[in-house]
């Protein structure tokens, strides 16, 4: 099961994992499968603002660059730095590679998130395999 | 930004696709053809990249075009359409050449191949085929010369890597040991008779270029073959994105990218295949009076100094943040390990050394120019 059922996910190929007011956020299997070799990851600073629904950052792999999209609305307590120098470890375990830690400003009122079972379906249909 | 190709309505698909597909490719549309662009079960675009750095990778590349021109005049047509100088081949030779507009910009870049003593074969771009078509036969009429459109006919595989030569000589009797770079032969292919194989190659490293008969059947059982032959030097099947990198590192020009048809001949520094000492050619006058007035830009080669991959289309800005140019191509480079680009800028920042910036997410960020190609293969001892 590559989609663990304890995360939730965004249709821009985003997980959350929320613990109370904290929020855990990294990148689904299938967003690094459909990027390949990730070879840059551009995240926002401690303290920094993010947006249910906006950009918080950037992947790139060797051919594509990527927005992040952030699944809920908080405020950035913790960044993985490991991430700048060895990205690819997103590609080896894309669940367990988490990518920023935040404080929710709403907690409990997380909108428009897919549940494992749903964001396995929706991205069956949209790859196509 | 440079000029883009439209894309043909219809997806084409080259007679390759089924076992792209059945290997589990991933595919994508280039230039109107559904192609794979990296191999999972090849590890993806930098294992493929580095494959063929150290050891040998295979590629279809069946999208690529192919005109034959053959008559008792398909010399003198040849060397009125093509920059380079068609008249110094030997049978069997081949040369890298441009088709130039009357502008001295570019139709697309070709290899010509002297197949006979009147026999050429031109291989085109995939997105320019039939621009390229009507363009060469449009531009022959006056000479004897037959103008044919063989693109369909040939499934054309490269094999291609320092261990390519091992390779294919285990599924060949034609002696590859003494076929130089950018020369051919003809021999026996996987029991295929009078196959045409040519040293050539768009990866900046040793390698051969085979035209097989393009029927389903025949092609996949010589993809297989050569996956099957080539274990033992750990062969891997490559897509377009290792393709692009490894052609970016040996400062191959694109279509669309570094040559397009509004920029000339000695903007991107091909002078060396373009040879003013021919009488005529289409683009000569045009190019013989740039020549005498100073560039407005060079192509030059830039490496990532602070973190940041420098893309396709991003600006290039001097020390003041002012804009001065354009990346054509640019990509993380799996071998190198830096970040590189080409890129359009006036000849006065085009010094090897010479500090500027490209515009990433609306941040300046430091790049230096370098001496170019990125990446030179080790000449064999």
């Amino acid at each position: 099961m590559p989609y663990p059922t304890d995360l939730k996910y965004t249709k821009e190929h985003e997980w959350i994992k929320v613990d109370g007011a904290s929020a855990t956020i990294g990148i689904t299997h299938y967003a690094q499968e459909s990027l390949g070799d990730i070879v840059f990851v551009e995240l926002p600073k401690v303290g920094a603002e993010i947006t249910a629904g906006k950009t918080f950052g950037t992947v790139e792999s060797v051919k594509a660059v990527s927005d992040l999209y952030a699944p809920a609305t908080g405020t950035v307590t913790e960044v993985n730095g490991e991430l700048a120098t060895a990205p690819e470890k997103i590609n080896k375990d894309a669940n367990n590679t988490w990518m920023i830690k935040v404080t929710l400003k709403n907690p409990g009122e997380l909108t428009g998130l897919l549940s494992a079972a749903d964001y396995e379906k929706f991205v069956s249909e949209e790859g196509g395999h | 930004m440079p000029a883009v190709e439209a894309t043909t309505p219809t997806i084409r698909k080259t007679a390759l696709n089924a076992a792209h597909r059945q290997m589990g490719a991933k595919m994508v549309e280039f230039n109107g053809w559904d192609m794979p662009v990296e191999y999972p079960s090849s590890g993806g675009i930098m294992a493929e990249h580095n494959a063929v750095r150290t050891g040998v990778g295979i590629f279809d590349v069946s999208h690529m075009g192919d005109i034959r021109l053959a008559g008792t005049e398909a010399l003198a047509a040849v060397q009125h359409i093509s920059m380079n100088d068609a008249g110094r081949l030997a049978v069997g030779q081949a040369q890298y050449s441009a088709l130039l507009y009357p502008q001295g910009t570019f139709v697309d870049d070709v290899i010509v191949h002297r197949l006979d003593e009147d026999d050429y074969l031109l291989v085109i771009n995939a997105g320019t085929r039939e621009k390229d078509f009507n363009w060469v036969r449009d531009n022959t009429r006056q000479f004897n010369c037959k103008v044919e459109h063989l693109s369909d006919d040939f499934t054309q595989i490269a094999v291609q890597g320092p261990k390519g030569v091992n390779l294919l000589q285990k599924l060949t009797d034609a002696d590859l040991a003494a076929v130089k770079f950018y020369w051919v032969t003809r021999g026996t292919v996987c029991g295929l008779k009078n196959i045409l194989i040519a040293r050539t190659g768009y990866t900046a490293e040793d390698g051969f270029e085979i035209y097989i008969p393009a029927d389903e059947a025949t092609s996949a059982r010589v993809w297989n073959e050569l996956l099957e032959a080539g274990k033992e030097f750990g062969v891997v099947s490559c897509g377009l994105g290792a393709r692009n990198t490894l052609r970016l590192e040996g400062k191959l020009p694109l279509y669309g990218h570094e040559i397009s048809d509004t920029i000339n001949v000695w903007e991107a520094g091909l002078d060396r295949f373009c040879k003013m000492e021919k009488p005529e050619f289409i683009g000569r006058t045009a190019l013989e009076k740039a020549k005498a007035e100073d560039l407005r830009r060079t192509l030059v080669g830039l490496e990532m100094v602070e973190r940041g991959i420098a893309r396709d289309g991003y600006k290039v800005l001097d020390e003041a943040s002012a804009e001065i140019g354009y990346v054509t191509s640019g990509s993380p480079a799996p071998f190198l390990k830096k970040n590189i680009a080409l890129a359009y800028v006036p000849p006065r920042f085009a010094d090897v050394g010479t500090s500027v910036k490209v515009e990433i997410r609306g941040q300046g960020v430091r790049a230096q120019v370098v001496p170019t190609p990125f990446y030179r293969r080790p000449k064999k001892t």
